[in-house]
């Protein structure tokens, strides 16, 4: 029964990975960008919703709704006005640039936080757990994975019965031809990364509610994200999913035998699918 | 009509000149300079080797990889290893840092370039997390807390004693400038080998690649072999700096020896600031870097938030970085790479 429950607990933590790629998989099949500050944003979000909690009292997922905007304000303008500008046939300048800013971001919320571990208080949801029978599972990670779900699906809704979602995929195919039929492509690309930024907020209320975090922690999470991306394929984000859960079975199945190789475990079964299938399980997009 | 294809300016041997000059002076100047000024410049030159180095793989070979800090650590560890495990000492033991990252560099390259263009980057980065996973399991080396080099292997370091006596420098003193002087050795060297490289035909190859893989490949270049033959060097040689920056610090741990911010992102701002794609960037760049670190790395935080913004603003503004600007209003090329094509007219030839 420890293995059925390592499993199950290593699919509802790859809810959490799913939720930290979901954007960074949509950046970058719209625009085939990799922001390497993904991973930073995340906690920066996660620090937000921390100071609105922290401020107001009110309950972490209203505060998140509150960040939700002020994110997509950030992302917009982030891709807006310096992004946009470097992007094009050249892949080194807008890896450079999000470089720079994961450590501008990094060290930003040092000074401005301190290295202290933090945590979002969940009250009583933070402990409560459902028995399933055989497993018994806590109500977070379940939240966790539901919102992944959730979030996945909108997403899919949203990429292929709306206006919107058919400027992305235009502009994802061909941003020449799509701003002759009348989309402007750099402001399809501002709101995608704004709405990249809403479900880095979802996913940074989980991160913040799950466990500690302190500015120092966004690479990893970075890492977790872009192995889930791999794994599921390139533009499919069901895939992300998958590829998450995979990450997550490997870590929890990895910490089963020796606590020490929790996160090297993830990154082995990373190594392993990119052996087998280098161009993920589900691969769409062509790139 | 004669002609002539060369890489050859006025100014380039002027500064090959000016450089051999500096060279010699570098190599005596441990008879008259104090020990911190040794010091600077062995921080200097090794961090000046590691951006020629990554700008070589990324600014002319087009792959952009955030994991070199790889083949700094398992260097670093290797050298241990051979001082630690094998009772070597330590300047030959350098040599089993370079060999441990070309090592490394075989797998690695496996697995990244099956990754394109950005993904490359995260692809390089997560092999590095991996190796430095590892070695943190390696517990005679220390396991995650790390560990010192012994005394013993330390206090009789091969030359050490001679240089002792010949400068009259006390033996912590001769070891500095006995690490100084093979980073000297390894920067020149690299700079000279990179300079070399890319006036063969395998550099012009190199940069046909970086440009357009395919065209490259459909007049007859073999992409693959030149991408893999620089990537392998590029890790020989990082390994063997990593090895050396060991040597003087004696000791080591896993988060040190493997720290994406000291090897891999000083290594890009410097890169960045001074000039992607250009031999010259990060001879200006590392020297922009040093005076900002040392009037400004007190501040911890808020210097390396501004080091990040400054990467930002010279990628927005002059995307080919300080010597960018300096070229393009000058034309001025100290260490040139570009081909020219001189005619000569039967008047004058």
């Amino acid at each position: 029964m420890i293995w059925l429950d390592t499993i199950v607990q290593g699919i509802l933590l790859g809810g959490l990975y799913a939720l930290f790629a979901a954007g960074l998989s949509l950046v970058f099949g719209i625009m085939r960008l990799v922001n390497l500050a993904h991973g930073d944003l995340i906690i920066f979000a996660a620090f937000a919703i921390l100071l609105i909690v922290g401020s107001t009292g009110l309950n972490p997922f209203l505060a998140a709704l509150l960040a939700a905007p002020v994110m997509f304000a950030v992302g917009w303008a982030l891709q807006a006005f310096v992004l946009n500008r470097v992007l094009g046939r050249d892949i080194l300048p807008p890896l450079l640039v999000t470089f720079g800013l994961s450590v501008a971001l990094q060290n930003g919320l040092l000074e401005a936080f301190s290295a202290d571990s933090q945590r979002i208080r969940a009250g009583a949801l933070e402990s409560a757990s459902i028995d399933l029978g055989p497993v018994t599972v806590g109500v977070m990670p379940l939240l966790t994975f539901a919102s992944a779900v959730g979030a996945i699906f909108l997403l899919n809704r949203l990429f292929y019965t709306t206006a919107l979602g058919r400027a992305f995929r235009a502009t994802s195919d061909d941003a020449v031809t799509a701003s002759l039929m009348g989309i402007n492509p750099r402001s399809v690309f501002a709101i995608a990364t704004g709405l990249a930024m809403v479900i880095v907020t979802l996913a940074a209320l989980y991160l913040g509610m799950r466990s500690n975090f302190d500015p120092s922690i966004g690479p990893a999470r970075l890492i977790y994200a872009f192995e889930a991306v791999i794994i599921g394929g390139l533009g499919s984000l069901w895939g992300t999913l998958l590829g998450g859960a995979i990450i997550g079975v490997a870590q929890t199945i990895g910490a089963q035998i020796n606590p020490e190789w929790q996160i090297l475990a993830g990154h082995i079964a990373f190594l392993v699918v990119l052996l087998i299938r280098p161009r993920g399980l589900f691969p769409r997009a062509v790139d | 009509m004669a002609h002539l294809v060369t890489t050859r300016t006025r100014a380039s041997t002027v500064a090959a000149v000016i450089a051999l000059g500096l060279v010699a002076l570098g190599l005596i100047l441990p008879a008259f300079a104090s020990r911190s000024l040794i010091q600077d410049l062995f921080f200097i030159l090794t961090m000046l080797t590691l951006a020629q180095l990554w700008n070589l793989i990324a600014g002319f070979g087009g792959m952009v990889s955030v994991g070199q800090q790889a083949f700094v650590g398992i260097g670093a560890y290797a050298m241990f290893a051979g001082v630690i495990l094998w009772g070597w000492d330590p300047v030959p033991a350098i040599l089993l840092g370079g060999l441990a990252a070309l090592l490394l560099a075989i797998p690695m390259a496996f697995f990244a370039f099956r990754l394109q263009g950005a993904y490359f980057a995260i692809g390089t980065w997560v092999i590095a997390e991996v190796t430095r996973l590892l070695v943190a399991q390696w517990k005679t080396l220390g396991g995650g807390t790390g560990t010192s080099l012994p005394r013993e292997a330390t206090s009789d370091i091969i030359g050490v004693a001679a240089i002792a006596d010949l400068f009259g420098l006390r033996d912590a003193a001769a070891r500095d400038v006995m690490a100084y002087w093979l980073a000297l050795l390894l920067a020149v060297g690299t700079m000279a080998a990179i300079h070399a490289l890319l006036r063969s035909r395998t550099g012009l190859a190199l940069a046909a690649v970086r440009d357009n893989d395919n065209a490259a490949q459909s007049v007859g270049v073999d992409a693959r072999r030149v991408k893999w033959l620089v990537f392998l060097a590029a890790a020989l040689m990082t390994g063997l700096v990593g090895a050396l920056i060991y040597v003087q610090t004696a000791r080591i741990s896993p988060d040190a020896a493997f720290s994406v911010t000291n090897w891999t992102a000083y290594v890009i701002f410097i890169a960045v600031i001074g000039g992607i794609g250009r031999l010259e960037g990060p001879v200006l760049g590392v020297l922009v870097f040093w005076a900002l670190q040392t009037a400004f790395a007190d501040y911890g935080a808020i210097y390396l938030l501004a080091l990040g913004l400054l990467a930002i603003v010279t990628m927005l503004f002059a995307p080919r970085g300080l010597w960018g600007l300096i070229a393009d209003r000058t034309g001025l090329a100290l260490f040139p790479v570009q081909r020219r094509l001189i005619l000569k007219g039967p008047s004058d030839g």
